[in-house]
């Protein structure tokens, strides 16, 4: 996919002023992230449980080319297919070949954001493929020609009205109203594409290295039938989504499904192992598992930033951020929207043009609370600032201005003596003073001119507490 | 907002405390490291230990993004400066937030105040999630006489401000602060109680351009008993 992190604040600004992207936005709060909260504390051990998911996955972040080499081994051992992708076109090389090689004319797809960084579906349609999602969020993005909004929730921008002009549209029947009519509709819309599918792509929500399993969560059963009726099967994930073993996937479901919607477990959760053994009745005759990089090593290699590694993809930080609940999940102009994509979509796509993402941010830390593997976002939000400003470790990526090196260079020299410190706040005295009403200022110039265009702001005391402290000793 | 220091002046010597003001320091250094330029902000913060290793006792701040800046993320400052790393480890030690030296180092609860009037109470980001500083001013407000506390919706959620963020991402920033006031005018209180001076501003600069007559008052201000609530516009 191709990214537009660089155009943020004009993306941020549009959804703003868009009324009815603003009420939709509220559904995060009031839905999934209060449904978070009450199974927090429906869970009597819910700390312990988000600190074994963090060590879980510490641990093989830690040790991550044993346990992929692992992994592997034991899906060849099943009979599947392993290609280590480096980056997007080269997955979409190998998906490719798959295809043509196979003759596949249908490809049916369960929700892969992984998928979403390759492109793929455009990929494969330029070669005449017919792709569909059928994840129904899924679904309606894709006729609408739009990518996902949410990474649990990828239609949530859209209403009934939008949702039901889609769906007659792409089946030219009679358009539908309600919630349950326009869901028998994309059921029915799509039930004859899973029967023609050939080939099926799905993502990974985790895979089980000891085992050489892959992991789908759905609440749709699409992931069920997109593993089980195509003649292909191919599974994509990012490299950092594995578990060692079944009883870490047993501790980590029960976070993410949590975490991501509030119930206690899923209405499907689906473990593949591989093709259908010769005395198995259904699944596919192969399977492929993708494991993609994409410059995730870039993620691995910066000991300050490779906790993002650790993230589950639940949608709980985009959930709890009042940031993401005003600007909406297109603003961040790549795959992964919201705090954590804050920090993966700059290092995976260049953080010289994703530097506003780190600084869409009021540090407030509600995500780095509703984290279900504690992943400090705020911290490393901050770390992507200081790389951006100052160019550590690559000076290539920085985006800081010089107008800012140098403000911030006399911010600085004012802060390191007491005396240049007051002298600050006299001259600040001095310019407020004839722009001042009872104490306030109701507009200032640049770059104070963004406060004063909405908010107050106070001029000046008229005596500081250091003086004041100071008189009164003497006294 | 000198008010605020006063009061925690007043509310400490109340308390039989010896308060001493480094008359030297100016900053932690939190603005130059939240914006990225850390290579700024580290002189600054060094000055800051300096300044303060010169002392003995407690060190107590009225904000809980300076108490988080030296105890959170000085660490993440000075990663790379091994000498000032373990100085600055052993300061933090050392530094508290106002309501939280008040309730767990000194033991206090209830300091005696009466105030007569209804406020609600915003739950400053860096505080509740950086400091996990919320039982002890929700214990100290509770056991104010006189004090109404009118619950308020989301009062977990952040007020919009976050520095440079206010100014750079002002659009976004007043979007927030917007659903913060929304609430804030709901609970129908006439004050509105915060215990960071950045959030403080944010909120009292809004409520002031939308008109409202609430007043937007610091912990320390409501728990001193010589300030006198209406003085508090004038900071």
């Amino acid at each position: 996919m191709k990214s537009t992190t660089s155009a943020f604040r004009s993306a941020a600004s549009q959804a703003l002023s868009d009324v009815r992207l603003q009420q939709a936005h509220e559904v995060v709060y009031n839905g999934f992230h209060r449904a978070r909260l009450s199974a927090a504390a429906d869970t009597e051990d819910w700390e312990a449980q988000r600190t074994l998911g963090k060590a879980i996955k510490d641990h093989t972040i830690a040790n991550l080319d044993y346990y992929l080499d692992m992994l592997a081994n034991n899906v060849e051992k099943n009979g599947g297919k392993v290609y280590f992708a480096s980056d997007a076109a080269d997955a979409n090389t190998y998906v490719r070949g798959i295809a043509e090689k196979n003759d596949v004319q249908t490809v049916i797809k369960s929700k892969s954001m992984v998928s979403e960084e390759m492109g793929l579906n455009h990929v494969l349609e330029a070669d005449g493929i017919e792709v569909v999602e059928t994840d129904l969020g899924e679904y309606i993005v894709q006729l609408a020609g739009e990518a996902p909004y949410h990474i649990i929730a990828p239609a949530i921008h859209k209403t009934k009205a939008q949702v039901a002009d889609l769906l007659a549209e792409e089946s030219k029947t009679e358009r539908r109203e309600t919630a349950e009519e326009l869901t028998q509709q994309a059921r029915e819309m799509l039930r004859g594409v899973f029967q023609r599918a050939d080939m099926s792509v799905t993502g990974a929500n985790f895979a089980v290295a000891e085992t050489g399993s892959i992991v789908l969560v759905t609440n749709e059963g699409n992931g069920r039938m997109a593993t089980s009726m195509p003649r292909i099967h191919v599974a994509a994930m990012g490299m950092e989504k594995l578990v060692p073993s079944a009883a870490d996937l047993s501790a980590m479901l029960r976070i993410l499904i949590r975490s991501a919607t509030g119930q206690r477990i899923s209405a499907y959760v689906t473990m593949v192992n591989g093709p259908r053994a010769h005395d198995e009745e259904d699944g596919p005759e192969e399977f492929h598992l993708v494991i993609m990089n994409n410059g995730r090593d870039r993620l691995l290699r910066d000991d300050s930033l490779r906790e993002a590694l650790n993230c589950i993809r639940c949608g709980a930080c985009m959930n709890s951020c009042p940031v993401y609940r005003k600007v909406g999940g297109h603003s961040y102009g790549w795959v992964y929207p919201g705090p954590i994509g804050s920090i993966v979509s700059p290092v995976l796509t260049g953080l010289k043009d994703g530097a506003k993402l780190p600084a869409a941010s009021s540090l407030c830390g509600a995500c780095h609370e509703a984290c279900p593997v504690k992943i400090n976002i705020p911290r490393m939000l901050l770390e992507l600032r200081s790389q951006s400003a100052e160019g550590v470790p690559d000076p290539l990526q920085r985006a800081s201005g010089f107008g800012e090196r140098m403000t911030w260079k006399a911010w600085q020299k004012g802060m390191m003596s007491r005396s240049r410190f007051e002298a600050g706040s006299s001259i600040g005295k001095l310019v407020a003073a004839p722009l001042k009403k009872d104490g306030w200022l109701k507009k200032m110039p640049p770059p104070i001119s963004g406060w004063t265009d909405s908010r107050d702001f106070p001029a000046p005391a008229s005596k500081s507490f250091g003086k004041w402290f100071a008189e009164r000793k003497r006294d | 907002m000198p008010n605020v220091g006063m009061s925690v002046v007043n509310i400490l010597e109340a308390q039989g405390i010896d308060v001493h003001f480094p008359p030297d320091q100016t900053c932690c250094g939190q603005p130059a490291f939240n914006s990225g330029f850390r290579n700024d902000a580290r002189p600054v913060a060094s000055r800051f230990l300096d300044i303060f290793e010169a002392t003995d006792g407690p060190i107590v701040c009225p904000s809980g993004s300076c108490a988080a800046m030296v105890r959170n993320f000085y660490p993440d400052l000075f990663r790379d400066h091994p000498e000032e790393l373990a100085r600055a480890k052993k300061l933090a030690d050392r530094v508290y937030e106002v309501t939280e030296f008040i309730v767990d180092v000194l033991g206090v609860e209830d300091l005696k105040v009466r105030k007569d009037i209804d406020a609600t109470y915003h739950r400053c980001c860096h505080l509740l999630r950086e400091l996990d500083v919320d039982e002890q001013p929700t214990a100290l407000l509770e056991n104010v006489d006189g004090l109404e506390l009118k619950p308020m919706e989301r009062d977990e959620v952040c007020c919009g401000f976050g520095g440079a963020f206010s100014v750079k991402m002002s659009d976004v920033s007043t979007a927030m602060l917007d659903e913060k006031l929304d609430n804030v005018m709901a609970t129908g209180a006439s004050t509105l109680i915060a215990g960071d001076t950045g959030c403080i501003m944010h909120m009292q600069g809004g409520l002031r351009r939308r008109g409202s007559d609430v007043q937007v008052v610091h912990i320390a201000e409501l728990l001193d008993s010589q300030f006198d609530l209406s003085r508090a516009e004038q900071r």
